[in-house]
């Protein structure tokens, strides 16, 4: 689970302004770091440095960096064995997994089966309160009533141990590279807090010493010697520096004092291609954006709230709002998930109806004023400090140009205040909603908000035909099985609409002249080891 | 004297008390569960939510949270942020980065804006002080972020004759574009206040009568006019030195400078109740020692003023 740190309010300055009376300056700028160390932005860490109690996307870029999981994914988002020699299963349930032998973490402890085993029975120990525990739920022993052991854990020598499943699950291996399933070594569960302070871990960086992290400022990361695996550091390490905006950052990579930046920011949207030659990446992300309509509101349930549904979706253009409103760093949605996900597809039976067509529109919301007629407003309720307002009253402009009925956006202080009205199902209105992609799977894009009760799904949405193929879709044996059944899971959704799909997010990110070979991962940041200076 | 010193301690006792009281309500009443908000779009399961409220104390009621908190002060615990990182901690990091920013917008503003207003006074109505009204009001009228936003292109990013952002360990040097641009707008008041009272100053019978005696007007400046026209420019800086101590959030913002108003922002923006009342906690007794410091300061400046209880 990565969350999406607080998109800075987004401050445009006014016209250029001649200071006057003020000569400043120290003396000409001291440039980057010595060698071949690349400078990038991030932000605090909201938690300790503990794999499995790290849901944001700050501590986990730093996790990332300095474990390594039994598997990596590449830029496209596959996975690959890297601690794991390898996984295999027959049933989908119980999986054997074989671990690379004379692997040590930078301490020179030993990684072997009890790194793992010992880690994910703290991280999902109830009483341990760590944040990504759910991502153990479906291991046999988990329990959300008390303290348990993990039982499907067993282990079966130094460099072997199995797991099982409460149920067939056909895209385990897939979830191991999240950082949740990070082995731990022995000596990290003597005092959890201090280890959260200095992490030891076993990937292609390291802690540069004791006190690396220097709270709110930077954390310095050193190339680990003894990594022999797949993502050999070809840089000399790594200096993470935090940024309260993204602004702040675009500013450093312009004067030259960060090489990589993983989120231009809202304000330069426009002139970041100019500012930055051919060093820019703008390409879709694993993130979904929406807004859901839950059906417990009056004239939006059953055939008159699905007419409705449709109508809006069809009353908004996508093209033009990511167009004007986000300079294209957003990409329309043709489905649930993102394009970076294995077996996306823009050609789902009933895409159509996330296609700008104002008459279809107008035909069905006539057709649902004859079954009820409507009234009162549209509202879109959105947390005001992310940024949201300037999409979601274009959103509710398209829908009231359209339909002709009163919409507007309904904004909330804080994203704190938004969340927990929507959790405890108090707001009256339609709302914001996203989702961001843990591991690189289709199933995750939907099984988490969809399913009937699934914890993410805020606006109580049930299908028993859609839970079906969604269940046999997760323990289908076969990949391509599994994938047309999460599409006919989806076609379903299309027609249901249980949230209204908008756009992905693109990562827009962008690199100074002295780096080269930098790509973009399938979570928005940057391959780091790939990255080559000098 | 002494009884005056100890009058004005005991008075911060009960202002300390209310504050921390009233803050900690704020906090308190600010819409949301932030631990929800740890979770981002997705929503935690509710037996983990459970215990995560409750080991913040978040599921107990007000005032049985602010008791938590008190007595934790007198057992030097100020609380720990959702990190885990003691709020002292948090405290001794950011205050001196502060501090220094402070001190360095202070040096700026004071003795520039002090220059320039006196000469101003002295030359009411030529074109230095036309120039210089015209400046102020510029700077004056200008919100922090523009002046912050276009310094940090001009400067940081055009000229590259300073850091675009703080750099590791925020150096002095570093802190200079950013203290500049803090003390923009209190040079342009500074400015003001200044040539306003020496302007006054300068009629003043006293004046007349040290010209009178004789003296250089190299003396009389400085000693007779500035000195008496300082009162006002000294209460204005001792407030506005308060003000730079608790933080600029919009420009160590701009500046990514890893000081108090940054940090304060994003702990009232993740509902951190006990980071935020440290914090307000410290701010308001710097306020209490800053504002002792300047009436002590009057008497310096002006022998006629004396304390009583």
């Amino acid at each position: 689970m990565r969350r999406i740190g607080l998109g800075a309010a987004a401050i445009v300055a006014a016209s250029a302004l001649v200071l006057t009376g003020c000569a400043g300056g120290d003396g000409g700028n001291e440039g980057n770091n010595a060698g071949g160390v690349i400078t990038t932005n991030g932000s605090e860490p909201q938690n300790p440095l503990v794999p499995t109690n790290t849901n944001e996307t700050g501590g986990g870029k730093i996790l990332d960096a300095i474990f390594a999981g039994l598997v990596y994914y590449d830029g496209e988002g596959a996975a690959h064995n890297d601690v794991a020699e390898s996984i295999e299963t027959e049933d989908s349930q119980t999986y054997t997994i074989t671990l690379r032998e004379g692997l040590e973490f930078t301490n020179g402890e030993p990684v072997n089966a009890d790194s793992f085993i010992d880690a994910w029975n703290y991280g999902a120990l109830l009483s341990n309160e760590q944040l990504s525990s759910y991502f153990f739920e479906d291991i046999e022993g988990f329990s959300w009533d008390e303290d348990s052991e993990l039982t499907g854990l067993e282990k079966v020598s130094e460099t072997e141990f199995t797991v099982t499943l409460k149920q067939p699950l056909s895209d385990f291996p897939l979830r191991l590279g999240y950082s949740a399933y990070y082995p731990l070594p022995a000596s990290a569960f003597e005092d959890m807090d201090a280890f959260g302070e200095n992490p030891v871990g076993n990937g292609p960086y390291m802690l540069d010493g004791e006190g690396a992290w220097k709270h709110d400022e930077r954390i310095t990361l050193a190339v680990n010697p003894d990594y022999d695996g797949p993502r050999e550091p070809q840089n000399d390490g790594l200096e993470i520096v935090f940024y309260a905006s993204q602004d702040a950052a675009y500013a450093d990579l312009q004067g030259g004092n960060l090489d990589v930046l993983d989120a231009i920011p809202d304000a330069a949207f426009g002139t970041y291609q100019d500012d930055l030659g051919d060093r820019w990446v703008n390409q879709p992300a694993a993130i979904f954006q929406s807004f859901t309509i839950p059906e417990r509101l009056a004239h939006w349930s059953g055939e008159e709230g699905n007419l409705r549904r449709q109508a809006v979706s069809m009353a908004i253009n996508r093209d033009e709002i990511t167009e004007v409103i986000f300079q294209g760093t957003r990409t329309p949605a043709s489905d649930f998930t993102s394009p970076v996900i294995d077996g996306w597809t823009d050609e789902l039976e009933g895409a159509e109806a996330l296609e700008y067509n104002p008459e279809e529109a107008q035909r069905l919301w006539a057709e649902a004023d004859a079954i009820n007629p409507f009234t009162g407003s549209f509202q879109i309720a959105y947390n005001a400090d992310g940024g949201h307002q300037s999409w979601v009253d274009a959103v509710a402009n398209s829908v009231k140009n359209t339909l002709g009925i009163d919409a507007s956006g309904q904004p909330y202080p804080t994203f704190a205040e938004a969340r927990t009205l929507i959790t405890e199902r108090q707001i009256q209105t339609a709302f914001r909603t996203g989702w961001q992609a843990d591991y690189p799977g289709l199933y995750n894009f939907l099984g988490p908000l969809y399913a009937t009760n699934a914890g993410s799904n805020d606006g109580d949405y049930s299908n028993p035909e859609f839970d079906a193929l969604l269940a046999e879709g997760a323990t289908s044996t076969e990949i391509e099985e599994g994938t047309a059944l999460f599409q006919q899971a989806q076609e379903i959704l299309l027609q249901d609409l249980p949230v209204i799909p908008l756009w992905y997010s693109n990562v827009t990110g962008g690199w100074g002249e002295d780096v080269e070979n930098v790509t973009f991962g399938w979570n928005s940041v940057p391959l780091y080891h790939e990255i080559t200076k000098g | 004297m002494a009884r005056y010193l100890l009058w004005r301690v005991l008075q911060a006792i009960p202002v300390l008390i209310g504050t921390t009281f009233l803050i900690y309500f704020m906090v308190f009443a600010m819409p949301g569960d932030p631990i929800l908000a740890l979770f981002g779009d997705k929503t935690p399961n509710p037996a983990l939510l459970a215990r995560l409220r409750a080991e913040y104390h978040l599921d107990e009621p007000f005032i049985v949270q602010y008791w938590y908190y008190f007595t934790g002060i007198f057992q030097g615990d100020f609380g720990t942020s959702f990190t885990g990182e003691p709020t002292t901690e948090i405290l001794a990091r950011t205050f001196p980065v502060t501090i220094r920013l402070a001190v360095l917008a202070m040096l700026f503003q004071s003795i520039a804006g002090i220059l320039v207003g006196l000469v101003s006074g002295l030359r009411k109505g030529k074109l230095f002080d036309a120039s210089a009204l015209a400046v102020s009001l510029v700077l004056i009228s200008l919100p922090i972020f523009v002046v912050a936003f276009v310094a940090q292109y001009v400067f940081g990013i055009q000229l590259g004759w300073a850091r675009t952002t703080v750099g590791a360990g925020a150096p002095w040097a570093d802190l200079v574009l950013p203290a500049l641009v803090l003390a923009s707008v209190s040079f342009a008041q500074i400015v003001r206040l200044t040539r306003a009272s020496v302007i006054e100053t300068q009629g003043l019978d006293f004046v007349r009568t040290a010209y009178g005696k004789g003296l250089s007007r190299s003396r009389v400046i400085p000693v007779h006019i500035l000195r008496n026209s300082l009162i006002p420019v000294v209460t204005y800086l001792g407030t506005d030195f308060g003000v730079l101590l608790v933080g600029a959030t919009v420009t160590e913002g701009i500046f990514n400078v890893p000081g108090v108003g940054r940090t304060l922002y994003q702990a009232i923006l993740r509902g951190e109740g006990p980071t935020v009342v440290s914090f307000v906690t410290v701010m308001v007794l710097i306020y209490l020692v800053v504002n002792l410091v300047i009436d002590l300061l009057y008497a310096v400046l002006d022998p006629r003023i004396r304390y009583v209880k």
